[in-house]
């Protein structure tokens, strides 16, 4: 992908609409979602096409994602509703992209025929090992033969967008069984692939497991699977166009491109989170607080982050330099280049920069060269102080 | 004023907990020159220090006023001392100013060998001994044993040593009875010009430099103008007084009395501690004997954390040099910690006590660099220069040799921990002598052994291997040439002055590995491997190396989640603020920290 395209991303629009149910929560997840309430998922529902109903009138989208929790264990007629609602109030754009996560268990070719009837075109599977005895320790429900499955399925009904996503740095993971993993995501020949590394996050049954003593995952081993995994997609056709996102020529996944290319997108349903307006901001996070406030008729905004004058400049740089085509120069990228933090990052070769554009060229180190980035101060209030 | 008959002059010695300030406490008590509702615990021990360490660290006076059984009513000034080796100058300061000494011994265990040093101090300063054992309630007690020991040292019989405890009282009436019997009164002159000698002095906050001061011969009065013979300063005599403790002022101060002296100088320098006073107008013609200056024997860096508070260091060390003459400093730059002072201390505990109140009392928090002594370095052109710092070794091209400080030192122990000692002491470079035996079950080593070996973790080693049973005493001796080199600690190839020792070339390989290892586990994990190295001149002796990171990102960025993200990537970045840059080495405020604390082996 080229520079220029990925920057023209900045003009589109997308919206995220969070799905919480699961039917087991996984031991490493942080996100909003909750097990065993599936009960309340039409009031759910009914919340999301209200939020999006009331919401303030936009262009039409140009990508939807739905992520979750599991959007796929709900009935897709429920989903249905939401994306009508998408479409009677903002308009989807022709040829939007409209993705959905799914779980491999139960992702039959009946149900993915409904999606793709329902205007869905692009699905991604939380494949995440196949290794069974991975999955196992991940807390999957799935084995090896469900990805397989469900992959077939969705080529069925005519799915030609698939994503896997892969987890790597289990403790107990080898470096064959990755191998293997890496090999039988790519057999099955989707679109895209995603591999993120497990990563303890607080307040998560992983996270109080490894406190009590059971082994963390290794950063080292992560940066070797890391570096396999770059490799092999590599070679298989697959091009890294994001830290954690591989993908086949011109498949990249649009939502993300507008994420990283600074672009707006809405967000709707509980713990979302969107830009818009020059603002950040996310929906209350618990699952009834979020219902029962859309209910009495209130915004279920829980906070908005206004992004102004030289924190605008940053933050292109933040989410920007996720991308393996960088930023273009800007006075932020200059501020990084005289700084000594920015020096240092030079030498160590882990970003790099030409006339037109600054790179991070070893990805497994972004969030050093965004502490540096964040730290920058304006060069234009400096130049005030000097007057 | 009093006749020189009446008064009788005493310091007390006595090791650590063996109960002199409780037996202080009891003779306020027992004299009424304190109420019993104003009575606390280790009246005279005032700092908070003092009392939570259970140690005396400053000289306190008190005059107390006693009946004694012959009907007569006595003077008696009680000079406190501290008890601890790195106070020692502060003993004999008292002891110049008294006619006996009483030395308490614990009861349960035996002489130590500070009180032994001490008490051949009060002998060859002509003082009469009263030995005195202390804590006969005790289960463990063994006071005859005790006796014995006593006995051996300073002659006498067993039946001459008092048996008391100033926790109950008993045997308090019979000291004091002892005391008047024994200790000479004082036999001062009263027909020559005026002598005092100035013992201490301390800062008050209202009333400037408070001086302490033992008459000698004739008399000082209130308003007199007098001259100081060493300083050759001239200050008059604004109040004079007595200490009972509160001060109390008097006219007139005559022979063989003591009490404190307030001139109005506000500048603790200018009085020096063993100066004669004597009259302007009618000066006499010979000082008394003064005392030696107390020599710094340990240096250390210390340096604020936060750059800013350099100024607010200086400003604290100088409010507690009001009243410690002793304590001595001058600046020093380290490129790792910056600013700071080279600080001159009288041994370990005098170092750990300055530390702590320039933490607790001034607030400050300070990075303190490896302890070192003074070496002495022959240049080339024969000259003989002292250095306190490793910084300031010239390189080996540039020095003929360099000698280091020996000591002195005297163990006394229980027969059964001399082997363990000695392993200690030969390990130690010590060279052993004599050994004397106290009793057939305690015995006194002597040995000689360089300063730098006995004054870091000595100490707690000896305890360890004791279980407690030996007591530690060393002097200052002579400078020995040794073969001694400056080991480097070099991140990234650069040194960090602040890790440099100067050690003895058979320790080196020992401390460069623990350095380097424990640096290893201190620095963390940068853009770069970081070699750690320690080198002597340029030949590295040992080498560590912390190997560059490798992942640092977060895999997922959920859901736009950017926000977050943010603050807590900017909150990471709040944390590496704390890191000081050593050379491109971002090394923490705590590693300096850490890597610089004295060995807590046991």
């Amino acid at each position: 992908m080229t520079p220029i395209h990925a920057d023209s991303f900045v003009g589109s629009a997308a919206a995220y609409v969070h799905i919480p149910f699961c039917a087991v929560v996984c031991p490493y997840c942080d996100f909003a979602v909750v097990e065993g309430q599936d009960d309340l998922a039409e009031r759910y529902i009914d919340a999301v096409v209200a939020e999006i109903a009331r919401s303030e009138r936009w262009r039409p989208f140009d990508a939807v994602y739905f992520g979750g929790g599991t959007p796929s264990h709900l009935d897709p007629v429920l989903l249905g509703r939401i994306l009508e609602s998408l479409d009677a109030k903002h308009g989807l754009s022709d040829g939007a992209e409209l993705t959905l996560e799914a779980n491999p268990e139960d992702f039959t070719a009946e149900r993915a025929g409904l999606l793709r009837r329902l205007g869905f075109n692009r699905v991604s599977f939380g494949a995440q090992s196949f290794d069974p005895k991975v999955l196992q320790s991940l807390g999957r429900r799935h084995v090896a033969d469900h990805i397989a499955a469900s992959v077939q399925a969705a080529r069925s009904v005519g799915f030609d967008n698939i994503s896997l996503d892969l987890i790597y740095g289990t403790p107990g993971e080898r470096s064959k069984s990755w191998a293997i993993t890496l090999q039988r995501a790519i057999d099955l020949g989707p679109e895209h692939i995603s591999s993120y590394a497990l990563t303890v996050e607080r307040g998560t049954p992983l996270s109080r497991a490894v406190n009590d003593g059971a082994p963390a995952p290794d950063p080292d081993v992560q940066a070797d699977r890391y570096e396999h995994a770059e490799e092999t997609l590599e070679q298989h056709g697959y091009s890294r166009y994001e830290v954690s996102n591989w993908s086949r020529e011109d498949k990249e996944c649009r939502y993300n491109l507008i994420v990283w290319a600074q672009g707006e997108y809405e967000a709707f349903g509980n713990g979302a989170h969107g830009f818009r307006d020059g603002s950040r901001f996310r929906n209350i996070r618990r699952l009834e607080a979020y219902i029962e406030t859309v209910e009495s008729g209130e915004h279920p905004r829980a906070g908005t982050d206004p992004i102004e004058d030289w924190d605008v400049e940053l933050d292109r740089l933040f989410v920007g330099l996720r991308r393996t085509v960088g930023v273009a120069h800007g006075p932020g990228t200059r501020a990084l280049l005289d700084s000594d933090e920015g020096q240092r990052l030079l030498i160590a070769g882990v970003i790099e920069a030409d006339e037109s554009r600054l790179r991070v060229v070893r990805p497994l180190l972004t969030d050093a060269v965004h502490r540096s980035v964040l730290a920058l101060q304006s060069p234009i209030v400096s130049g005030k102080a000097d007057a | 004023m009093t006749d020189q008959s009446r008064i009788r002059n005493f310091s007390i010695i006595a090791h650590i907990d063996h109960g002199k300030s409780t037996l202080a406490d009891r003779l306020l008590e027992r004299t009424g020159a304190v109420a019993e509702r104003e009575m606390r615990e280790q009246l005279l021990d005032t700092m908070d220090l003092e009392r939570e360490r259970g140690i005396t660290i400053k000289a306190q006076t008190v005059r107390l006023e006693y009946q004694a059984d012959d009907g007569e009513k006595y003077i008696l000034n009680l000079i406190d001392t501290p008890g601890h080796v790195d106070f020692s100058y502060e003993v004999s300061r008292s002891l110049a100013a008294c006619e006996g000494a009483l030395l308490l011994v614990d009861a349960a265990q035996g002489v130590q060998a500070q009180t032994l040093a001490n008490s051949y101090m009060a002998i060859e300063a002509g003082l009469e001994v009263i030995p005195a054992i202390n804590k006969i309630d005790l289960p463990a007690a063994e006071p005859d044993r005790a006796a014995a020991e006593m006995v051996s040292i300073l002659g006498g019989e067993p039946n001459d040593v008092v048996r008391m405890s100033a926790k109950t009282g008993a045997g308090v009436d019979h000291l004091l009875e002892t005391l008047v019997s024994e200790v000479p009164s004082p036999q001062g002159d009263p027909d020559v010009p005026l002598r005092a000698i100035v013992f201490d002095s301390y800062f008050d906050a209202y009333r400037g430099v408070v001086v302490y001061i033992r008459v000698v011969d004739g008399y000082l009065d209130t308003g007199e103008a007098l001259r100081f013979m060493a300083t050759n300063e001239s200050h008059d005599a604004n109040e004079i007084g007595f200490l009972t403790p509160k001060s109390v002022p008097v006219q007139r101060l005559g022979p063989g009395e003591v009490g404190y002296l307030i001139t109005g100088v506000k500048e603790i320098d200018r009085i020096k501690v063993g100066d004669t006073i004597t009259m302007a107008r009618n000066p006499a013609d010979e000082p008394l004997p003064g005392y030696d200056e107390p020599k710094p024997m340990v240096f250390s860096g210390l340096f604020p954390t936060d750059g800013d508070d350099y100024e607010k260091l200086r400003e604290a060390l100088e409010k507690l040099r009001l009243n410690d003459a002793s304590l001595l400093w001058e600046p020093e730059t380290s490129k790792a910690l910056g600013f700071g002072f080279r600080v001159g201390f009288l041994g370990l505990l005098h170092m750990e006590i300055v530390r702590e109140r320039l933490e607790r009392e001034y607030d400050l928090d300070l990075v303190a660099t490896a302890p070192s002594v003074a070496y002495r370095v022959i240049m080339p052109n024969g000259e003989d220069v002292e250095i306190k710092s490793p910084q300031d070794l010239p390189e080996p091209n540039d020095r003929i040799g360099i000698t280091e400080p020996y000591v002195k030192a005297m163990i006394i122990t229980p027969t059964e921990y001399v082997g363990p000692i000695l392993e200690l002491a030969t390990g130690r470079r010590g060279e052993v002598g004599n050994m004397n035996y106290l009793s057939p079950e305690r015995v006194e080593l002597d040995f000689e052994i360089p300063l730098a070996e006995i004054v870091f973790d000595f100490f707690d080693l000896l305890k360890s291997k004791t279980k407690g049973y030996a007591s530690l005493d060393y002097e200052p001796a002579d400078y020995r040439q040794s073969d001694l080199v400056k080991v480097d600690i070099l991140l990234a190839g650069q040194p960090v002055d602040a890790f440099s020792a100067i050690v003895h070339r058979d320790n080196a390989l020992d401390y460069g590995q623990k350095m380097t290892g424990r640096l290893r586990g201190l620095i963390p994990r940068q853009l770069f491997d970081v070699p750690i190295q320690a080198a002597i001149g340029g030949r590295i002796i040992s080498r560590e190396t912390v190997k560059a990171q490798r992942k640092d990102v977060t895999a997922k960025c959920y859901g736009g989640d950017v926000s977050r993200k943010k603050k807590l990537l900017k909150r990471q970045k709040e944390g590496k603020k704390r890191m000081k840059m050593v050379g491109s080495v971002e090394v923490p405020q705590e590693a300096f920290v850490a890597a610089l604390q004295v060995d807590d082996q046991s």
